[in-house]
């Protein structure tokens, strides 16, 4: 499983970047979801949103799943892209498969990578 | 099986051949605007009565039903329905009436449907019990729409929020949903029941309600069941039951002695309604006396008392404070009525219970065979159905793979990866009709396959081998969406 350490986790399996404002979902998601076949953002350009509002919805062949904010703040670029090749999430959950950007967002309550691979390890049997 | 390939029925075409001949007309005829209303694009199949009815034939012997084999998705699908329901929902009476009929021409079929109502009450232990529901989902609807009627009409107006356990059906959330409602998820604790502390730091008077299955989709029976009711009740919410899981309860325990205020049946689940692809569905949703005035109208009531020597009137009843009409004319009459109807009539009150009884062993005899080969993560006596885990240690095969593999030994596989709080799940829910020999041959091929997992990983890969086709390429078929077996000339990939 791949946390890099300069992110920060939720407990519902969402990243978050300080630095640049990126959210998205996590190796460990991916990976439990199995193949995505299908991402909607719910959120545009501009729009406010509070910690755990849902940003977007994912569809594997296994489940579906709610994305939820990671932090609060303005929503000041959405990835597009990622509805015409929901494959990305699955290939690239960090780089391009980046969901929303939230500018200044404040990060609800968040793990550094160290702790969040040791929740995902208590998770697996 | 043999592998045959059946064409499609496109493939089978072959111009000029057709089922029927028209006569000549007899009547002047006018040319249609072609330009407006006619599609020359459709390339429609050409072929004689005959052929289609062997080509139908044909693709209905791959089809795997609970008429030919075991089904281990349960009651909670589909369980077997008996033979003699379909006699009696096409006794003439029932078959060749209209639901705008004055009432007294149907005075049986309202009979039938008082009596039911009065039958589900006894069952549920409710106080008032709709049969409009077209199916499970809508009976949730109908009930959430009562649970908002009562609140408002007291004037309580904050309510609107509605707590609903992690381990639920995704129909709890999206019903709420459709009311605008927002849904707070509430997590199951070590033992698979609703996590206390988490409850009741989520109870406060914003609360409209609680939504719960119990047995739940873990199929626990929730040991706290007082406790949690008590605390949603005890902060002004009410308690919805989904009665999805009603089948291992029949003549046990009744949800409205618990304390429950409404709740939906599945006519279709527990009481023997052959449905598929989507319905028919039967959903009644029955109700405590204080929800009993926001019943949906009408209800069948007797509108004339009779006598030793004349028999009662049944006519329409509106309740005081009725949320309306659900559905257009009375619910799923002779497809779900009279068919549930005859199942409960012929099992009688300690038949009913005998359903609850056999489904519960037999859910525990599978368990305690597979207990020690699959992980079992909330292992204690069960209900109806019990979630294990399909994978193993050091093995790359999955729960789809051991779902797929059990093809080739002509099960049926369980429901996958639900609930989602059991990583790989197998849900398996055997129900109360199979005999020892079945549940036998069904825990041996699993524990074979939990060998040949470790021996023959490439088995369970490629699996299934011994049906009409292999593999299916599920993600690709997830992913582009065409659903025609020819591409319409515009279609850009």
């Amino acid at each position: 499983m791949n946390a890099p350490s300069n992110l920060k986790y939720t407990k519902s399996d969402e990243w978050f970047d300080p630095a640049s404002g990126a959210a998205g979902i996590t190796d460990y998601a991916q990976s439990q979801l199995s193949d995505i076949v299908f991402v909607e953002i719910l959120v545009d350009e501009g729009e406010e949103v509070t910690v755990g509002k849902a940003i977007a919805s994912v569809e594997s062949v296994k489940a579906s799943a709610e994305i939820y904010a990671p932090a609060a703040g303005k929503v000041s670029a959405v990835n597009k892209g990622l509805s015409e090749k929901p494959e990305t999430l699955n290939s690239d959950p960090y780089g391009e498969g980046w969901m929303i950007k939230i500018e200044n967002g404040a990060a609800g309550e968040v793990m550094d990578s160290a702790a969040y691979e040791k929740y995902c390890e208590g998770r697996t049997h | 099986m043999a592998t045959i390939i059946e064409p499609t029925i496109f493939e089978l075409s072959s111009p000029g051949r057709r089922g029927v001949t028209m006569p000549a007309s007899d009547v002047p005829t006018v040319d249609l605007p072609a330009k407006d209303f006619l599609r020359s694009e459709l390339p429609l199949p050409e072929l004689a009565e005959v052929d289609v009815v062997r080509h139908y034939m044909k693709l209905s012997s791959f089809n795997y039903s609970v008429d030919g084999g075991f089904y281990p998705l349960g009651s909670c699908t589909m369980k077997y329905n008996p033979k003699i329901n379909e006699d009696t929902c096409r006794l003439p009476g029932f078959l060749f009436t209209h639901p705008l009929q004055p009432i007294e021409t149907v005075q049986g079929n309202l009979a039938l449907m008082y009596e039911m109502q009065d039958w589900l009450k006894e069952i549920s232990g409710f106080a008032g019990v709709t049969l409009q529901p077209a199916a499970g989902a809508h009976g949730e609807f109908t009930g959430v729409l009562m649970m908002a009627a009562y609140h408002k009409s007291r004037g309580d107006t904050k309510r609107t929020r509605m707590l609903i356990p992690d381990a639920a059906h995704g129909t709890n959330p999206a019903s709420v949903g459709m009311l605008g409602m927002s849904v707070v998820t509430i997590p199951s604790d070590s033992r698979g029941n609703v996590d206390l502390k988490a409850l009741e730091a989520a109870c406060d008077d914003t609360v409209v309600g609680m939504m719960l299955t119990n047995p739940n989709t873990l199929g626990m029976f929730d040991e706290n069941i007082e406790k949690v009711i008590k605390l949603v009740q005890g902060c002004g919410g009410l308690m919805y039951g989904d009665g999805a899981n009603l089948n291992a309860l029949l003549g046990i325990v009744r949800p409205g002695d618990l304390g429950f205020d409404v709740m939906h049946f599945n006519l279709h689940k527990t009481f023997s309604v052959p449905h598929g692809g989507g319905g028919p569905g039967s959903g009644p949703v029955g109700v405590s006396q204080r929800l009993a005035d926001f019943l949906p109208s009408p209800l069948v009531g007797i509108i004339e008392e009779g006598d030793d020597e004349t028999a009662p009137l049944y006519g329409f009843v509106n309740p005081k404070n009725s949320i309306g009409r659900m559905k257009a004319f009375h619910g799923h009459f002779g497809g779900g009525l009279v068919r549930s109807y005859t199942y409960i009539l012929m099992h009688g009150p300690d038949g009913l219970k005998d359903i609850a009884q056999y489904a519960v062993l037999n859910a525990n005899y599978l368990q305690a065979r597979l207990r020690g080969t699959y992980r079992i993560p909330y292992d204690r006596i069960c209900m109806h159905e019990f979630v294990m885990e399909g994978h193993f240690e050091g093995s790359d095969v999955r729960a789809l793979d051991i779902s797929k593999r059990l093809m080739d030994y002509d099960f049926h596989p369980p429901t996958n990866y639900f609930p989602l709080i059991v990583p790989e799940a197998l849900m398996i829910e055997p129900t109360e009709t199979e005999n020892k020999d079945t549940l036998d041959r069904f825990a041996d091929a699993l524990i074979k396959i939990a060998e040949e997992a470790k021996s023959q990983p490439d088995l369970l890969h490629n699996a299934p081998s011994t049906t009409q086709f292999g593999r299916m390429d599920e993600v690709k078929a997830a992913r582009e969406l065409v659903l025609c077996c020819w591409l319409p000339e515009n279609y850009e990939a």
